[in-house]
């Protein structure tokens, strides 16, 4: 390493850090206070949000949360009710869907039954009027790159379900669009098929340092591909984080419902320090302690949220009496790679824990109706006060 | 090796006479399926064709029925004489007028398929593109036609396009025209005529292949850069080929033959071959020629559209 770059280790640090942790950088997709109604449902309800250039962004949330209308409003097919929607600082208000500089692969494929794959490919760029030998030559290229190289020739009936995925991720891609939208792209596959086309997506999208808008509902694949994703309800977003974030940190009860599973413990707060908080809770019969501040007016009635995974469970009273609650095993489900409890406490508060099968044998394990201690540390849970 | 691969060859040979043999089960319940309709097209529609034929061989004559017998015989004196006339035919290549007829009556159904598509088209699009109760609504409407006489329909026509009728009435009214157009007995209404009434059997084909077709092609197709003109002849049309082959057939054919609008919304002068075949046989009484008319129009113009329609269906099973 040369001196040089040594002595501009701000600056550096600032260049390391994702556009949307830093101050005033450009968004290249904004969405100003949209509103979609349809008759007097609100799809999207007065939504603003900044997508940064190479992101691979995911709307995630259940149907009818307006993820789908959003990005259908970004392709053109929509116009928003009110609100604006800027592409590379340029108001797409009035640009119909044939002119915007986007392509979005749709969740059915919507590949044209009666044009071959390359021609599938090749539609958007005739419609440019590229010459014919840079058509061949880019369609090979985008084929090649999908790996579907030998299939140029075959209708899309003749392929299996994760060729025709990979033809409509090449057709979308071949126009070079400044934004590719994908409307639950893995949806149709297979688990196994699905793993590994996720990579693949991250892979092509970071090749071709195109921004992505996938919308989906499923949480795993958000979590897997999303640079951030945007979890949406009732026509809002909720949060916005990167994905670590919306799982460690959720800001809502439905955020942490909503991504993996979660138990919370409702309670009252009876001590708020600047940088922790004490938690009665008569859900968990005893008072919780979380080791971060909140905002909250005294007294509040708030939610602790710990995930499954972050419990543990034992037969011996821990040493360390914090955060620690009694109950009865009731049920026990064996996954392979963990076990699944579900721990009943005196209060009647079911609570969930997962834990990782260490060893292979039988012996020592939990079986129903073991008295069991649940305990986890002061920086696993989180407090939701909405 | 190339013993083993002979052998390997008789091999599957002798698997695939064997799989047929055991495979050859005659399944009566499909048979009788099939065999009913089978039946029924022979006897009502394939016994008459020969018949027909057999009389085009023949020559006029004063007699009941009015031509000649094709076979003769005595049994007593062991003869029989078969008497085939070709005359008929060599005549219909003789006379300009039959190719006059045959091409006219070509020129106006092509033309009339034509318009029955164009009128057809954004009709069945409309009703595939409409939802639930509307579109059982307009299809009941395509449909309703048919439940009043053919010849009454026509008759109707006759009465709106005729020197005093409605059309002509309505538009002296609002000042368009200052005389009445001259409507009836033209090409014109013979093309209004067929329009109107095949317009049905082009716009159920077209429906049933513009309903199938998945609405988000057209917005991938806007995506990729194409306007909506350019979306229709890209894909809708292409898409939508089946039935407008299915519709130009249903409509040409019976349009080339046709006699009813011709005789009754055309004039004069409108050549088409089904009013020949009807003067040969109620005017002139010469059967013989009729048939051989009806025949040729049979080899020359219907027999190609439906073998072509057949091997496209081949093609397209998929």
């Amino acid at each position: 390493m040369s001196f040089s770059e040594q002595i501009v280790p701000s600056s550096m640090s600032t260049e390391q850090l994702p556009l949307w942790k830093q101050e005033g950088a450009e968004p290249f997709l904004r969405i100003e206070n949209v509103t979609k109604n349809f008759g007097d449902f609100k799809a999207v309800d007065n939504i603003s949000l900044d997508i940064y250039k190479k992101e691979l962004f995911c709307l995630l949330g259940g149907s009818g949360s307006g993820k789908s209308t959003l990005l259908r409003m970004l392709a053109g097919f929509e116009t928003p009710t009110s609100g604006r929607i800027l592409i590379d600082g340029v108001d797409m208000a009035g640009i119909q869907p044939w002119e915007r500089p986007v392509n979005m692969m749709f969740q059915s494929y919507a590949l044209f039954p009666h044009l071959s794959v390359a021609d599938n490919v090749a539609f958007g760029l005739k419609r440019e009027g590229v010459a014919k030998a840079e058509i061949k030559q880019r369609v090979e290229e985008m084929l090649g790159m999908v790996q579907l190289g030998h299939l140029g020739k075959r209708k899309p009936h003749q392929l299996s379900g994760g060729q025709r995925q990979r033809v409509a991720l090449a057709r979308a891609l071949i126009k070079r669009p400044k934004l590719l939208l994908l409307d639950e792209p893995l949806g149709a596959l297979d688990k196994k098929l699905r793993e590994e086309t996720q990579f693949e997506l991250i892979n092509i999208q970071e090749e071709l340092g195109v921004t992505f808008v996938v919308v989906t509902h499923d949480q795993e694949e958000a979590m897997t591909l999303a640079t951030r994703i945007g979890v949406m309800n009732q026509g809002i977003i909720v949060q916005t984080d990167e994905p670590h974030d919306v799982y460690e940190y959720p800001n809502s009860k439905f955020v942490a419902d909503f991504i993996g599973s979660v138990n919370m413990f409702e309670g009252k707060v009876i001590q708020d320090e600047p940088d922790s908080v004490q938690i009665d809770s008569k859900e968990a019969g005893t008072t919780l302690f979380v080791n971060h501040g909140i905002s909250c007016a005294p007294d509040q009635i708030v939610n602790v949220a710990i995930r499954p995974e972050k419990i543990r469970i034992t037969k011996k009273e821990p040493e360390k009496g914090v955060n620690c609650i009694q109950g009865i095993i009731e049920e026990i489900a064996y996954m392979g790679s963990l076990s699944v409890f579900r721990v009943r406490l005196a209060s009647g508060k079911e609570v969930r824990v997962t834990q990782p099968n260490f060893t292979r044998s039988m012996g020592d394990r939990y079986t129903w109706n073991d008295a069991v201690f649940l305990h986890w540390d002061e920086d696993s849970s989180v407090v939701l006060t909405s | 090796m190339s013993m083993s691969l002979g052998s390997a060859v008789m091999d599957r040979m002798a698997a695939k006479l064997q799989k047929y043999n055991f495979v050859k089960k005659v399944n009566w319940g499909r048979a009788v399926v099939a065999g009913i309709p089978a039946f029924w097209l022979g006897l009502f529609f394939f016994v008459p064709f020969l018949v027909v034929f057999k009389i085009s061989l023949t020559e006029a004559a004063i007699a009941i029925p009015p031509y000649s017998e094709l076979l003769d015989w005595d049994l007593e004196e062991a003869y029989i004489s078969i008497k085939i006339n070709l005359g008929n035919y060599l005549f219909l290549f003789e006379d300009d007028f039959y190719l006059d007829a045959y091409l006219s009556s070509v020129k106006i159904a092509v033309l009339s398929t034509f318009f029955t598509l164009l009128v057809a088209f954004p009709i069945a699009y409309a009703i595939a593109k409409s939802d639930g109760s509307t579109r059982v609504l307009l299809l009941a409407l395509v449909i309703l036609p048919f439940w009043t006489s053919f010849l009454l329909r026509v008759y109707a026509w006759m009465e709106f396009l005729k020197k005093n009728g409605i059309v002509n009435e309505f538009l002296l009214t609002i000042g368009i025209i200052d005389e009445p157009l001259i409507m009836l007995q033209t090409d014109f209404a013979v093309y209004i005529g067929i329009v109107y009434t095949y317009l049905p059997f082009m716009v159920l084909p077209l429906y049933s292949a513009l309903e199938k077709m998945d609405g988000t092609l057209l917005e991938a197709a806007q995506d990729l850069g194409s306007k909506p003109t350019q979306s229709f002849f890209l894909v809708t049309l292409p898409l939508a080929m089946p039935g407008v082959i299915a519709g130009c057939v249903l409509v040409f054919i019976p349009a080339v033959g046709e006699f009813v609008i011709p005789a009754l919304l055309g004039g004069a002068d409108t050549l088409m071959i089904g009013r020949v075949l009807w003067d040969e046989f109620f005017l002139n009484r010469d059967w013989p020629m009729a048939s051989a008319v009806a025949i040729v129009m049979l080899v020359v113009l219907v027999l190609p559209i439906m073998l072509i329609r057949n091997s496209q269906g081949k093609g397209e099973a998929v």
